[in-house]
């Protein structure tokens, strides 16, 4: 493990990897600034650009730094303007923009990147523990157990969609699945589902989903609405102190800390993440605040700020412990992620830290060096870097849908991707605007190909299904599958039995 | 009937058209010699085409019983405020824009799809907007041809220039 470990600090202090790291979080916090635009969507413009690098650790490498800038962007755009580019960091805006209004919203920025760089390096120091630990069980495993395990997984995304939201999610996950169905797989050698198209042999092209899938819909949700850009192109917030006081300090340590940790757990368990990560931390930390102090919360309080950004960060962290020990994503950003190692070459799971402990490695180290970079180049460069919300929409919706279209097209160099594209995007948009969410679509469609892999393997081996109860670990795994989907939905189902009765 | 009903019914549909060519259409091509595996190119298609009209049927007749979630503000019922005609107008231009990309050559169907799309928008500094824009074009086709090694057509098919 420590000669990995040497390994993979080597790899992530390599200048041309330093300078992925620093490139990374710049583009992704001048993106993730831009209302609308989530971490997803700009991973999924970003991918080509990471394939066409050909080293999978650089890649990796410019993506996890591209996610972390796009979360620190995200919490900008919710502090000086009210308009959270990331969902997680809707709750940074419910205390961050009140302080803006009161004229400290250099003290915010500030507040923002502490916590945001020790919830990453509380995550970071948490996933060197706790990914190898995980990978050496994971090695038990057969094709039936990572069957399982996938149902697993795939379940507790649809599970942690939200009320309501379950069998949306679901379908969804099927959706994405039987579009993974679709071309020449190479386990059969032949055609499926592809309707004598031939620009579908080689089935959907993984980044035409994943940007039609994100981008395309955020973007033509902008056209639709105007006022989703919230007020882009209007007068910066003028950016001055950027100290903290003792007092200050003293009240949002312990804050950190503990949703650094809870974060961190969150973020590992599949389909969770960093939203639900910052809005249970912002409401732990209210609901255990002394009287006084809860008045505060959101109206501008320090501990209301701290909570979500650290929590969020930790969780972004915790989200990578699945993807590289088991190779399965807990988040669409993740799964983006998976698809661009796929595309090069690179299969995430417990094998990653034996066979290429360089990747694996490096990738974590550069976690904790992309966390110094935000804190220490990002902050005293926020004031310039927010000028980015000044671009008119008249410029950057054309620029945004460009970049889109791009993407696929150097991903794929065919123009029939470009309709496609164009295609599932206009597709994506009514889903969303049905609330059907696209995340574990395209978690579905990455999944979907390893799924039937080792379904297949299972079945060949044991000349049949008789492997789920044949191996208990699977029939196990198979059970709380079932159970992380049935019981949210009977127990949204009798809470809305209840309200009509009541 | 809401919207993410009647999508529900799409999807149910569509799920039968893909059970239907998985458990009737599929297994003809089958050769005899793989006829003897136990899993068949169709075993995986025939298990999700179930579960998905299965998913579609749930969300169809609403089995969580919640009111509709809203999600990112989007409320469906107000589409008469949203600005379809831009956004129609748009995607024409995605689709205009994949369809000429090899006969226009990179640099004019860039030029233009960035130029128009902004103009649409609301952009009336048109000095700014050409500049821009051309600067955008030939900046991003050096980058992509001559940095990343990506060939693309940069003038129209006719004038035979590569």
């Amino acid at each position: 493990m420590i000669e990995g470990f040497l390994l993979g600090l080597y790899t992530a202090l390599s200048v041309k990897n330093m300078l992925m790291v620093i490139g990374g979080c710049i583009i992704g916090t001048f993106i993730g600034m831009l209302p609308g635009l989530g971490p997803m969507s700009i991973i999924a413009i970003m991918i080509p650009v990471a394939i066409s690098i050909g080293d999978p650790a650089a890649a990796l490498i410019l993506l996890a730094g591209v996610y972390y800038g796009a979360v620190f962007g995200g919490s900008t755009s919710s502090i000086l303007i009210n308009a959270p580019g990331v969902a997680s960091t809707v709750a940074t805006s419910f205390d961050g923009y009140p302080l803006t209004r009161q004229g400290k919203a250099g003290k915010a920025l500030t507040i923002a990147a502490i916590a945001s760089f020790a919830g990453g390096t509380v995550g970071a120091l948490l996933l060197v523990f706790f990914a190898p630990a995980l990978a050496s069980v994971a090695l038990l495993f057969h094709s039936s157990e990572y069957f399982a395990l996938m149902v697993v997984g795939l379940s507790a995304i649809a599970a942690f969609a939200g009320s309501g939201q379950v069998t949306k999610a679901l379908l969804m996950t099927v959706v994405g699945l039987a579009l993974a169905t679709v071309g020449e797989g190479a386990q059969f050698n032949m055609p499926r589902f592809t309707m004598a198209i031939m620009d579908l042999q080689s089935g959907i092209g993984f980044i035409t989903l994943a940007m039609a899938m994100f981008a395309i819909p955020e973007t033509l949700l902008l056209v639709l609405d105007p006022s989703r850009s919230g007020k882009a192109g209007s007068k910066q917030t003028d950016i001055t102190n950027l100290r903290i006081t003792k007092d200050e300090a003293k009240k949002i340590t312990p804050v950190i800390g503990r949703q650094s940790l809870q974060g961190f757990l969150i973020g590992v368990m599949p389909g969770a993440g960093a939203t639900i990560a910052s809005f249970l931390g912002y409401a732990v930390e209210r609901n255990i605040a002394p009287e006084e102090e809860r008045k505060e919360f959101g109206k501008g309080s320090v501990k209301g700020l701290a909570a979500p950004e650290s929590a969020n960060n930790a969780a972004c962290t915790g989200s990578f412990v699945p993807l590289l020990t088991l190779g399965i994503p807990g988040s669409g950003t993740t799964a983006i992620l998976l698809g661009a190692l796929i595309a090069l070459n690179v299969s995430p799971g417990p094998r990653l830290m034996q066979d290429q402990p360089e990747i694996f490695w490096s990738v974590i180290i550069s976690m904790y060096i992309g966390n110094v970079v935000l804190l220490i180049l990002n902050l005293p460069l926020i004031p310039y870097i927010a000028k980015v919300l000044t671009v008119p929409r008249t410029f950057l919706i054309p620029f945004i849908l460009f970049f889109t279209l791009m993407g696929a097209y150097i991903g794929q160099n065919n123009a029939t991707e470009l309709l496609f594209l164009v295609g599932l995007g206009v597709a994506a948009t009514i889903l969303r605007f049905a609330s059907f969410p696209l995340a574990p679509l395209l978690i579905g469609f990455i999944l979907g190909p390893m799924l039937e892999d080792n379904f297949s393997r299972a079945t060949q081996l044991y000349d049949g299904v008789s492997f789920i109860w044949e191996r208990p670990m699977t029939a196990i795994l198979l059970g709380i599958a079932v159970l992380l989907i049935v019981l949210p939905a009977m127990r949204s189902r009798k809470a809305s039995k209840e309200l009509d009765s009541g | 009937m809401a919207l993410d009903r009647w999508l529900a019914l799409f999807i149910a549909l569509i799920f039968l058209i893909y059970g239907y060519t998985a458990f009737f259409q599929m297994d003809g091509l089958l050769p005899p010699i793989l006829q003897r595996n136990p899993v068949w190119p169709s075993t995986f298609p025939k298990i999700l085409s179930v579960i998905g009209v299965f998913g579609a049927l749930c969300v169809l007749i609403n089995i969580e019983k919640t009111d509709r979630q809203i999600i990112d503000d989007i409320i469906v019922e107000n589409w008469r405020l949203y600005k379809i005609f831009n956004a129609l107008t748009l995607i024409s231009g995605m689709v205009i824009y994949a369809l000429t990309l090899r006969s226009l050559g990179f640099l004019a169907a860039t030029f233009l799809f960035l130029s128009l799309s902004a103009a649409l928008l609301g952009e009336r500094r048109f000095p700014l907007l050409i500049v821009v824009s051309g600067m955008a074009s030939y900046g991003i086709w050096y980058l992509v041809d001559s940095v990343l090694g990506i060939y693309m057509t940069p003038f129209p098919a006719f004038l035979n220039i590569s």
